[in-house]
Formats: structure tokens, C-alpha cells, sequence
């Protein structure tokens, strides 16, 4: 198993051990020089870290965990890997052959378990196996629509003998990767761009994964069509590009989500019409002819219902269209994002990310926190965030320069995510700076994982925005349930002195006046560093489209929907 | 939107579970299985599998989508009973004193071209293979006789095509194929 990991390349496994994967760690300590382990505090830790590092590397996280409790603990990580197109291999002990169906301690239904929620689970039983099912594993997670691989090891397999002979997993029969890219349906998608008034594109996590930011660049610039992304798809275009128009869905950008029920032509790519970016799906987009660039077949009408389907890797895709697509101009369609976005500018974003120095008491808000931590890392850190208003803040407020550079649990929306997956962020693109942004709830789900950044010593920025709530589910207690706080206040511990006692260094941001030096230091300092910064609890974020709404209705604050006072 | 009965057939690799991973798919969607049925296709080592169930067309066409997405299927398909020559096996044991008695036997055998397979003292199993529309009126007929055991297989089907229909599939991948692999 260990000479079939180093022949694909890996270099370093995320894991836990225990009795079920024993055989295993004893052979690893003999290449404990070639292939680095690191121990997390918990398997779930394990898991998340190995995404972050999938994700920022664009190679395959190996996880490696016990039988049993320790299969269960992945499972969260699991299912947010598959919503997230994240290819792992995760390797789970398992009790020996003889032992399994008859409750055997530590003995779990691992495959059974683990079918919905992975791309490929496979019971290993016989040393024989070992080769074939590791070298499909790797096959089937970083291909097509890549997705986590579970091998269910048995104990009895671990220890057999067998004659190396590793080779690299090509071509599964049932299986078909790389879909050869259609011309026709280049040839239809083409057609609709270059006849179209209103173009729009939606540039999704599958551009991020194809490596098709250049090409994706290039179409906007050819057709002169505005792109906006998902959150999972942004900083494949630059942040700061004239044809960026921000972020799609429930909290997205006022332009981007009115003028998707504006345009004529949406060319989605990469993306999967999650209910967070659509609103109510009978209302999307009533105007537009939909071309809908996916490798994933299932995706196609299972949501929005398009009219073309380009069903390929976006990188061929995109480079196939670009053959066909003409220049256009389309200035006028183009500025009226921008008049959207100057209300939005003075009614949302000001005030967010740019409060004057007394607002609030002092009190920060998350979006001028995420703006000034971007700008300090000269926009060019890789975000990781938790799940929620920092989630949701951060990502409206941080600035991308460079691709690759968003790591955040989309689909599953997984609190806890963020300080495992830094972790595995940092190991995954050590020459970038990560921050990872958190709240005070999901920071509290996986803390233990600071054990990890002390023995490692990973260079980890964290930002926790405190403000004793769960922030996300007081907004909404706040919004439709008449501010009922059921279960959202947190009493907290000293969150500075409990990193201290991991030597990780940090400081209190009491007040506002306080920030900017405390990001300073928190930057310059050579390894990992926490921030706790005291949020306004009573923040909250906007814009917003009500569950239940179209995704042009949107609220500017709880009291005011926007509608353009000017002819957009 | 209107409901009708689906024939699923699913093509596969013959591999441990196969069907519980097509059985997950129907169940997140609360989809109840009104049978099922597996067995090898006449292409060595190709495994399928005859699943019906009642739904609508397009949840049912992404059902499709999302088994084909599983690794180890090679293609699913959906038909509807026009599509398909079908046809399922149903048995009853019934108490063979209450059969004979009035010399109805022979009739209600003859009548819906049923047969006998074994007959003792105490019961008779009838065997009866068609569309569960046949299945049922010989049940309803048999009920008057006081049926102790019942058990219908689920639907087997095949296609009006000449071959099976993940031929053309095979054929694709296989010139996929790298050399060596």
C-alpha cells in the first residue's frame, strides 16, 4: 500500500492511527523520510485538512484513519468532499475478514456507510487486491468530477504478502473521465453567444478544478461579457477585473443576481445551480438561453433545465468555444452592473466594510475585518472559512488576485471546516500566506486542531469573529423568527489564552482603532498567529434573498428591497 | 405531475454492492421500489438489474443520470411497458382439499394458463408467469380458496433491440482502451 502511495506521488498523509490500521503504521514509520504523516487531533480534522490540501494543491489528499469510530468521524468530511468535487483517497482499517458481520469490536459498515456519500468505496480483503483498488482509487478521485475514494483495508489484507508490481490506474470500463467534447453543442453554445444582447457568465468551482482560468478570461473578453462566480467558483477571475460583477446567490452582489433575471444568454460553467445560488428555480433567469458547460452529466437539467448542454472538462470546453466565439461590445448592459452596484456600494458596503471609527461602540464588523486582512496580505492569501456570516463576509470582502485561492465548505456547509482544512491549505501551497476565518461556534468544533498547528508548526493566520452568537442562525432567529434567540448566545472562553497554551501567539481586538496594527503583527509574524476580534453582534448580512424569493429579490437591509431608480 | 410505472434496467460490473448502490439513489428521493430483479446479461461478466418503480418522467430521468454516475455502472436505462417485452413469475400455495373439491381445478388452470408444480395431501403450488395484471386475477380467483402462501418474482425485461443496449457503450470505452491496460 505505502510503495503504491509513493508511486502516485504522495508525499504526505493526513491520519489517525488505531488497532484496525496498525499493520500499516508500523510499515509507515520504515518511510517515515519519504512520505510525511501528519496527526491530527481528530479524524475529522484528518479529513478536512487533506481537503484544504486537495484543494489549494490541486493533488490528491490521502487520509488514513482506523476502523470503526475513527471511519465514522471522516464521514462529515466525507460528504463535504463530494459536494465539493474534492478528490481524496481516504484509507479505512477494518476489522479482519473472519470478523466482519458479527460486531466485532471496532468493526463498522464502512462501504455501507460510506456508498452515498463518496464517489467509490471498496472493502480490500486480500493482499492481492491492494494494487488494483489503490491504483482505481486515485484513478476515479482525481478524474471527470473529482470526489473522495474510500478503501475499507482489512486487517488480514494489511498484513499478507505480495510481489510489488504498482501501476498507475488508466481506463476503468464503466467509467468515463474526459467525455470528448461535442461540436455541436460548441457549435449551438457559440451561436447563442455571439447573437446575445445580455450575455452573462457564471464561473463555478469546475473552472478552478479544470484550470481554466485563462481560457475563461479570454471568453469573457472576447464576448465582453461580465462574469460573476459562485462562492465555491470564486478568484478564478481576478476580483479586480473591469468584468467581474461579484458573487452569485443568497448573499451575493445586488448586479449580479438582479441582472441574472435581466440577461439573455447565461454560459454557466463549472457550477450546479445550487439552490443557494438560484432562489426559487420556477423564477431564475426567465430571459436567458442557458448554456451549461458541466463534466458531470447528472448535473445537467437537474436544477435549472438549460438549453444547451456542453457536457466536458470547462478547460476543453471553453478552449473549443473560443474557436467560434466573435468579439463583441456590450457596454451599456456591462454599466448597469455597475450602477447596481453603486447602490449597493452606499446602502451595503460602506457601512459593512467601511464603518466610520466610532460605529458600533467600536464594535467591528466582519466585512471591513475580511477587507483589511485582504488588503494586508496585498489581496493575495488563500481564504479558508468557516461556515456562516464570516463565511458568507469574508468572501464578499476579500479581494483575489491569484486562482485558487478560496477554500470553504460550499455544498455540505460544514461548521468546523475551516482550521483543519488551513491546516492542509498551508501544507498544500506552503509559499502562500492562509487565512482562515472563523466564528466563534465552528472555531469551537475543531479547536483541538491548534495541537496540530503547535507540532507542526504550521504557519496558519486565524481570524476568530467573536461575537458570542452563532451569528448566521441569530440572523435568521432575528429575520423570521421575531428574535427568539433559541440557542444562539455562547459563552466563550478566553480564546487568546487558550491558543497561548498551544504557543500559538495572538492578541485581542477589543476596539477598532486597534485592528489595523493587530493585522500588522499578525501578518509579519513568521508563523501562525490568532486574532480574536469583537464583532457587533447585532451584524448581519446583506444583501439577502429570502428563501422562498427569486434572486432578484433582494433586501438591501431587513426593511428595504432593492428596486434600481434608474432605467436597468 | 403524473405518475407511471418505470422499468429501470441497469447495466454493471459484477461487484459487491452494486445494489444498494442503486437502491440509495431511489431512496433519497423516497422513491419505493415496486421490484426488482438481477442477474447476468447475455455479455460475460455484465451484471443487470431490473428495478420498477412509480415516479414522474424528469425525476426519473435524473434518477437515471445519478446511477450512471456511480463508478461501477456502465449504463442505466429507463423505460415505460411499451417500450419492453416483460414478464414475472408469481406462485401460490394453496390447500389442495379446498382445490379439488367441486372439480374447479382444471378450469381455473386452463383458464389462466397456469400450471401445477407440486401436489401433496395438504396443498398444491400453482405456478403462474405474465404481467402482474395476470398475476393478480388468478390471486383473486385463488383467494376464494384460501391462499397460505404467495410470492411474486419482480419484472424481468429486454428491450426490442437487437443486442443488449450498453453494447454500443462497450464498444465506445473499449476503443478508449490504452494498450496495456
Amino acid at each position: 500500500m505505502i510503495k503504491g502511495l509513493l508511486a502516485e506521488g504522495v508525499d504526505t498523509i493526513f491520519g489517525y492511527p488505531g488497532g484496525a490500521i496498525l499493520p500499516f503504521y508500523d510499515k509507515l514509520w520504515s518511510y517515515r523520510d519519504s512520505l510525511r504523516h501528519i496527526l491530527t487531533r481528530h479524524e475529522q480534522g484528518a479529513i478536512h485538512a487533506a481537503q484544504g490540501y486537495a484543494r489549494a494543491s490541486g493533488r490528491t489528499g490521502v487520509v488514513v484513519v482506523t476502523s470503526g469510530p475513527a471511519a465514522t468521524n471522516i464521514i462529515t468530511g466525507l460528504s463535504d468532499a463530494l459536494l465539493d468535487s474534492t478528490p481524496l483517497v481516504i484509507i479505512t482499517g477494518q476489522v479482519a475478514v473472519q470478523y466482519l458481520g458479527s460486531d466485532a469490536f471496532q468493526e463498522t459498515d464502512v462501504v455501507g456507510i460510506t456508498q452515498p456519500i463518496s464517489k467509490w468505496a471498496y472493502q480490500i480483503r486480500r493482499p492481492d487486491e491492494i494494487e488494483w483498488a489503490l491504483s482505481r482509487a486515485f484513478y476515479i478521485a482525481s478524474t471527470g468530477r473529482p470526489g473522495p475514494v474510500v478503501l475499507d483495508f482489512a486487517k488480514d489484507a494489511q498484513v499478507g504478502l505480495i510481489e510489488p508490481a504498482y501501476k498507475p490506474c488508466s481506463f476503468i470500463r464503466s467509467y468515463n473521465p474526459l467525455p470528448e467534447v461535442n461540436p455541436a453543442s460548441i457549435a449551438a453554445a457559440a451561436d447563442l453567444i455571439n447573437r446575445a444582447e445580455r450575455p452573462m457568465i457564471i464561473a463555478g468551482h469546475g473552472v478552478m478544478i479544470a484550470n481554466a482560468e485563462q481560457e475563461l478570461l479570454q471568453l469573457a473578453e472576447r464576448a465582453d461579457s461580465p462574469v460573476i462566480n459562485t462562492l465555491l467558483g470564486l478568484s478564478t477571475i481576478p476580483t479586480d477585473h473591469r468584468l467581474f460583477k461579484g458573487m452569485a446567490g443568497m448573499h451575493g452582489n445586488v448586479g449580479a443576481n438582479y441582472n441574472t433575471n435581466r440577461a439573455d444568454v447565461i454560459v454557466a460553467i463549472g457550477m450546479r445551480f445550487d439552490d443557494r445560488v438560484t432562489g426559487v428555480t420556477e423564477l431564475y433567469a426567465p430571459d436567458a438561453k442557458i448554456v451549461h458547460i458541466d463534466i458531470d452529466a447528472a448535473e445537467f437539467d437537474k436544477n435549472i433545465t438549460a438549453n444547451v448542454h456542453v457536457h466536458a472538462d470547462a478547460r476543453q470546453a471553453l478552449a473549443a468555444l473560443l474557436k467560434l466565439v466573435g468579439e463583441a461590445k456590450h457596454g451599456d448592459w456591462i454599466a448597469s452592473f455597475d450602477r447596481h452596484a453603486e447602490v449597493e456600494r452606499v446602502a451595503v458596503v460602506e457601512p459593512e466594510a467601511f464603518p466610520a471609527p466610532d460605529a458600533c461602540g467600536g464594535k467591528m464588523k466582519m466585512g471591513e475585518v475580511a477587507r483589511r486582512v485582504s488588503e494586508a496580505t496585498g489581496n493575495c492569501a488563500i481564504l479558508v472559512s468557516d461556515v456562516g456570516q464570516n463565511q458568507m463576509l469574508s468572501a464578499r470582502y476579500f479581494k483575489f488576485t491569484e486562482p485558487k485561492s478560496i477554500i470553504t465548505s460550499g455544498g455540505l456547509g460544514t461548521m468546523g471546516f475551516s482550521l483543519p482544512a488551513a491546516i492542509g491549505a498551508k501544507i498544500g501551497a506552503p509559499e502562500r500566506t492562509v487565512c482562515c476565518f472563523t466564528g466563534d461556534g465552528g472555531f469551537q468544533m475543531t479547536l483541538q486542531e491548534l495541537g496540530t498547528i503547535m507540532e507542526y508548526g504550521i504557519g496558519v493566520k486565524i481570524i476568530v469573529l467573536n461575537n458570542n452568537f452563532l451569528g448566521n442562525v441569530r440572523q435568521w432567529q432575528e429575520l423570521f423568527f421575531e428574535g427568539r434567540f433559541s440557542n444562539t448566545p455562547l459563552v466563550n472562553p478566553d480564546f487568546i489564552a487558550l491558543a497561548a497554551a498551544y504557543n500559538i501567539p495572538g492578541e485581542h481586538v477589543a476596539t477598532r482603532a486597534e485592528l489595523d496594527a493587530a493585522i500588522e503583527r499578525m501578518i509579519a509574524a513568521p508563523g501562525s498567529y490568532i486574532l480574536d476580534v469583537n464583532i457587533d453582534e447585532t451584524d448581519m448580512v446583506f444583501p439577502m434573498t429570502p428563501v422562498g424569493k427569486a434572486v432578484d429579490h433582494i433586501m438591501l437591509n431587513r426593511n428595504l428591497r432593492y428596486t434600481p431608480d434608474f432605467n436597468g | 405531475m403524473d405518475k407511471q410505472l418505470f422499468t429501470v434496467t441497469v447495466y454493471s460490473e459484477n461487484q459487491v454492492g452494486l445494489l444498494n448502490q442503486i437502491s440509495i439513489i431511489l431512496t433519497r428521493r423516497c422513491l419505493n421500489i415496486e421490484s426488482v430483479s438481477g442477474s447476468a446479461s447475455s455479455i460475460p461478466g455484465i451484471h443487470k438489474f431490473t428495478v420498477t418503480c412509480y415516479s414522474d418522467r424528469p425525476t426519473m430521468e435524473k434518477v437515471i443520470k445519478q446511477i450512471e454516475k456511480r463508478i461501477d455502472v456502465l449504463r442505466a436505462f429507463l423505460y415505460t411497458d411499451d417500450d419492453i417485452v416483460y414478464q414475472e413469475i408469481a406462485l401460490y400455495k394453496v390447500p389442495t382439499a379446498r382445490l379439488v373439491d367441486g372439480g374447479k381445478l382444471e378450469k381455473i388452470i386452463r383458464h389462466y394458463d397456469a400450471r401445477i408444480l407440486e401436489i401433496t395431501r395438504e396443498y398444491t403450488v400453482i405456478e403462474k408467469t405474465g404481467h402482474s395484471d395476470e398475476t393478480e386475477a388468478l390471486f383473486e380467483v385463488l383467494k376464494r380458496y384460501d391462499i397460505r402462501q404467495f410470492m411474486r418474482s419482480g419484472r424481468v425485461a429486454v428491450t426490442r433491440d437487437a443486442t443488449e443496449q450498453v453494447s454500443l457503450f462497450l464498444d465506445e470505452q473499449e476503443r478508449r482502451r490504452p494498450t496495456g491496460c
